[in-house]
């Protein structure tokens, strides 16, 4: 930073950015992205940009990573030599490994492991672009992503930072507040159904007072974070439109719209009696997807 | 399930290459269509994202300074690097870099570096001190075949959006300011091409990739150069079908960078 004033939070009543003390950056999530993954999630946060893709639940190898009684949840967290102001190593540095632990634990906690004995279920989230928060926002894109993969869950997980910067207590800092003389940074992940904690780290310089008034604030930004990823998944499943009655017309016209589809792409020969077994399979994902909700 | 699938493919592949035909209808010498996402990171001097076909393949540039080789006190350097992200497709693990991954950055690499696309000598510093090194990293984000010519066009776009930082009296980068664009003299892309059942295509998928035998790519530039060739996998091509590729690339690689220019203006 430039020899500019320091910002005082107490008397600006604004951030450096703008925003009011309890207020997000924001937010977008777009989930299935990645037609390899079993699951996956794009998020923006700010400057923040990662990916998230889930692969599993599938055999964990070597073999002695094996669990007999549960899956083992793996996350392999890591950031783009270009994500940073200063180029990044590719290879993966302590920070590296200690968030993929970190958040691996917090997922785990969220997923019916015990289902799935002996498997692996890979999570690998990739920060693109970052500007302070990218592991809470890897968090929650990687809760997305799972989601997405139709593994089975009790809840999401949403997560933001919350902490201290320039005087007073705040949501969701940025880097500059990161850099701040007093800043503390808090990466704080959620259930958000039942406000139990799975994601909790710090470093800086609180009290107890200060504390007991920023989990409130974390709790509320949690649940601001939840809507959008909430929103996310009705997106990409949302069947609103289906009723009982109405199901066959629903896919009749998804059929429509694929076979549409298919003509404006190369004619495909090879493909053509596949056409038959388009309607189906619509009606299978109509079906299942009207299971989940 | 996946694996017999993916040999199903594969069979119907090989029986269809040997009429001519592809198993997502496109002629034998036709690229796949492709789209650019350019300046998407920020903190990078230069990004773009190429949606090819399923390939998604993410490539950006850090600028840094650094002090030159000795034997050549007055130039700069360039570094490439590729990640096939476990993300990007289930065959891929994390770890230290691959075969696969050093092939197709050293690819890359050369066919930018021998093509004296961007002169060395315009990104000294001060003779014997400093000089810039452009590092190009590309990251494969969903993984469906021709890694070498996604990364190739999406490094090209990201080089040349690149913006060079402003330095300071200690040659010190000063965040968020440029002093202006990297220069770049010409437009090299890879081409690459598979020989399937005794036929060449270009532009492979994940599953023409693996069916297979052998595997050509050429640089190609504007001005009628080559600036690198590689031959990959186990099989052989004869001196007609390079011949062949070759004259394909230039074709092709014209075409490609028509499409990448145009997406570059928008």
């Amino acid at each position: 930073m430039t020899e500019e004033k320091i910002p005082d939070y107490k008397k600006d009543k604004k951030r450096v950015d703008g925003r009011k003390m309890d207020e997000l950056r924001p937010i977008s999530i777009k989930v299935g992205v990645l037609p390899n993954a079993d699951g996956s999630a794009y998020l923006e946060w700010g400057q923040n940009k990662v990916y998230a893709a889930v692969y599993g639940p599938r055999e964990a190898l070597p073999k002695h990573t094996q669990n007999p009684y549960k899956a083992v949840v793996k996350v392999t967290y890591r950031m783009a030599t270009f994500s940073v102001p200063e180029r990044k190593q590719p290879r993966p540095n302590r920070r590296d490994m200690e968030i993929s632990k970190v958040l691996g634990e917090a997922l785990t906690k969220v997923i019916f492991t015990e289902q799935f004995p002996n498997t692996e279920i890979g999570v690998y989230v990739e920060v693109v672009d970052s500007n302070a928060g990218s592991r809470v926002a890897c968090l929650t894109a990687a809760s997305c992503a799972l989601a997405n993969a139709g593994i089975p869950m009790k809840d999401l997980v949403a997560a933001t930072g919350i902490g201290k910067a320039f005087g007073e207590l705040i949501v969701d800092l940025n880097k500059d507040e990161e850099d701040a003389p007093d800043a503390v940074d808090i990466p704080f992940g959620i259930m958000p159904n039942s406000g139990e904690i799975v994601l909790l780290q710090m470093d800086g310089l609180l009290t107890k007072e200060e504390w007991a008034k920023l989990v409130p604030l974390g709790m509320k930004a949690c649940a601001d974070v939840y809507a959008v990823q909430k929103k996310a998944l009705q997106e990409k499943f949302s069947l609103s439109e289906v009723s009982e009655k109405n199901v066959e017309a629903v896919v009749e016209a998804k059929v429509k719209q694929e076979k549409a589809d298919t003509k404006t792409e190369k004619k495909d020969q090879a493909d053509k009696k596949s056409a038959g077994s388009v309607k189906p399979g619509v009606l299978q994902q109509v079906k299942a997807k009207k299971v989940r909700k | 399930m996946r694996q017999t699938v993916l040999e199903n493919d594969v069979s119907k592949i090989t029986e269809l290459a040997k009429q001519g035909k592809r198993l997502d209808g496109r002629a034998l010498d036709e690229m796949r269509d492709f789209t650019l996402e350019l300046g998407l990171c920020e903190n990078a001097e230069g990004s773009a994202k190429i949606r090819l076909g399923q390939t998604e393949v993410l490539a950006g540039i850090k600028m840094g300074v650094d002090k030159p080789y000795p034997d050549s006190p007055d130039e700069g350097a360039i570094s490439v690097g590729a990640e096939l992200l476990p993300l990007a497709h289930s065959e891929y693990e994390a770890g230290p870099p691959s075969f696969d991954e050093i092939e197709v950055a050293r690819v890359v690499d050369r066919g930018i570096r021998e093509s004296k696309a961007i002169d060395f000598a315009s990104l000294c510093i001060k003779e014997g001190e400093a000089v810039w090194v452009a590092f190009m990293d590309f990251y494969a984000i969903n993984a469906d075949g021709n890694l070498f010519d996604a990364g190739s066009i999406a490094g090209l776009a990201s080089f040349l959006s690149a913006k060079v930082p402003k330095l300071n009296d200690k040659n010190k980068i000063i965040k968020h300011e440029y002093s202006g664009k990297l220069e770049m003299k010409r437009m090299p892309l890879l081409t690459t091409f598979v020989k399937v059942g005794g036929k060449i295509m270009v532009d492979p998928t994940y599953v023409e990739e693996k069916a297979a035998e052998a595997r050509f790519s050429v640089s190609t530039t504007e001005d009628g150069y080559m600036a690198a060739m590689q031959k990959g996998m186990g099989g052989s091509f004869n001196v007609e079908e390079v011949n062949y590729m070759i004259d394909k690339a230039f074709i092709i690689g014209a075409e490609t960078r028509k499409k990448l220019i145009k997406q570059m203006k928008q």
